[in-house]
């Protein structure tokens, strides 16, 4: 059965090597900074006992005051799962680091976000609308679309 | 609405060219086409000498009305079923779902049209030849339905084609499909060939 860690467990390691880079921890669930985002998964991919190998999905939610990108990591090899959080704190083009690098199937779930939500994956590398059309106007999963 | 493509595109500039293509077919797809309705007093204005000939032509037409073979949401699987042995439209003469537009006559819209697709199912009713006929199956394609509103959804597709029937239902059963396809039936039986085709005059008006 696949085993949820212990997300204070793994803040510990986190904070350990990259200070200040955990924000929140609780259940399963570790909220980070965006712009250390990357290195924190690279880190829970390569790291001998994490080995976070696969992201089954990826999504986003408007808190109006913020938007939460949200990634549910999985290891195939220990069959264990975290979520990985991170928040952006602008309306107007947010922008969190793409984890395309680490995981080929993050890209078109990224596209996506982009298309619906807004937000900007630097270093995404097609990084265009998916599910609307060129051109179309806005992004219509956000709050204040209408 | 054509819109040229530029030489040696990319595939951002393919899809801005899409983009284009689609933001245009919304922009001219404001109010619905009007049914084709000129058959209806065609009595008065039959010529008598081409009346067996309509009369062949009609019954050569009506059995053996072939649909395009495609769907696009869930109404598409009582399509399916209406194919198959229980509902069984061989009995009609139309088990032959074509895989090409251009070999078949009657376009079943089956489910939600989005304005994504909506270039490819005019795309696909333009390639099928003279005569045809479009039934409209279920809310979504009368009227967009539950998604009537949404900013993805095309609210009817006599938006962009002229439709003949309209089933309404969510989806449709069969037997719903049956009667739409009978009412088809009935109006090729009234067709003649001594008149410009109605479905110009139909193009004709809502281009106006």
């Amino acid at each position: 059965m696949t085993v949820e860690l212990s997300a204070a467990d793994i803040a510990a390691k986190l904070s350990q090597r990259f200070p200040g880079a955990v924000l929140e921890s609780g259940g399963a669930t570790v909220l980070v900074e965006s712009h250390r985002l990357l290195e924190v998964a690279r880190f829970l991919k390569e790291t001998p006992g994490l080995d976070f190998d696969y992201v089954t999905s990826i999504t986003a939610v408007d808190y109006c005051h913020y938007f939460e990108v949200i990634y549910h990591l999985i290891s195939i090899q220990h069959n264990h799962t975290l979520v990985l959080k991170t928040r952006c704190h602008t309306r107007h083009n947010p922008t969190v680091p793409s984890v395309v690098a680490l995981w080929q199937g993050a890209e078109l779930q990224e596209r996506e976000i982009y298309d619906l939500m807004g937000i900007a994956f630097s270093g995404h590398p097609n990084l265009k609308r998916i599910l609307t059309w060129e051109g179309f106007p806005g992004h219509p999963l956000r709050r204040d679309y209408l | 609405m054509e819109i040229a493509l530029p030489e040696g595109y990319n595939s951002l500039e393919l899809d801005k060219y899409e983009g284009n293509l689609i933001n245009a077919l919304k922009a001219s797809a404001t109010q619905p086409i009007p049914d084709p309705d000129d058959w209806l007093d065609e009595e008065l204005k039959r010529n008598i000498m081409l009346t067996s000939v309509d009369a062949l032509l009609n019954w050569g037409r009506l059995y053996s009305v072939w649909p395009v073979n495609f769907g696009l949401a869930c109404c598409a699987f009582e399509m399916i079923a209406l194919a198959v042995s229980r509902f069984d439209i061989s009995r009609f003469g139309m088990e032959l779902f074509r895989a090409s537009p251009r070999q078949a006559d009657l376009m079943i819209v089956a489910g939600t049209l989005t304005w994504k697709m909506a270039p490819q199912v005019v795309r696909i009713y333009e390639q099928m030849p003279e005569p045809k006929w479009v039934l409209a199956m279920g809310v979504c394609a009368i009227s967009g339905g539950t998604f009537s509103e949404s900013y993805a959804v095309v609210p009817g597709v006599n938006r962009i084609l002229p439709v003949d029937v309209y089933v309404p239902g969510c989806p449709p059963r069969p037997e719903a499909l049956i009667h739409g396809i009978q009412k088809i039936h009935n109006k090729i039986r009234k067709d003649s060939i001594s008149r410009r085709h109605w479905r110009e005059l139909a193009r004709a008006s809502h281009d106006r």
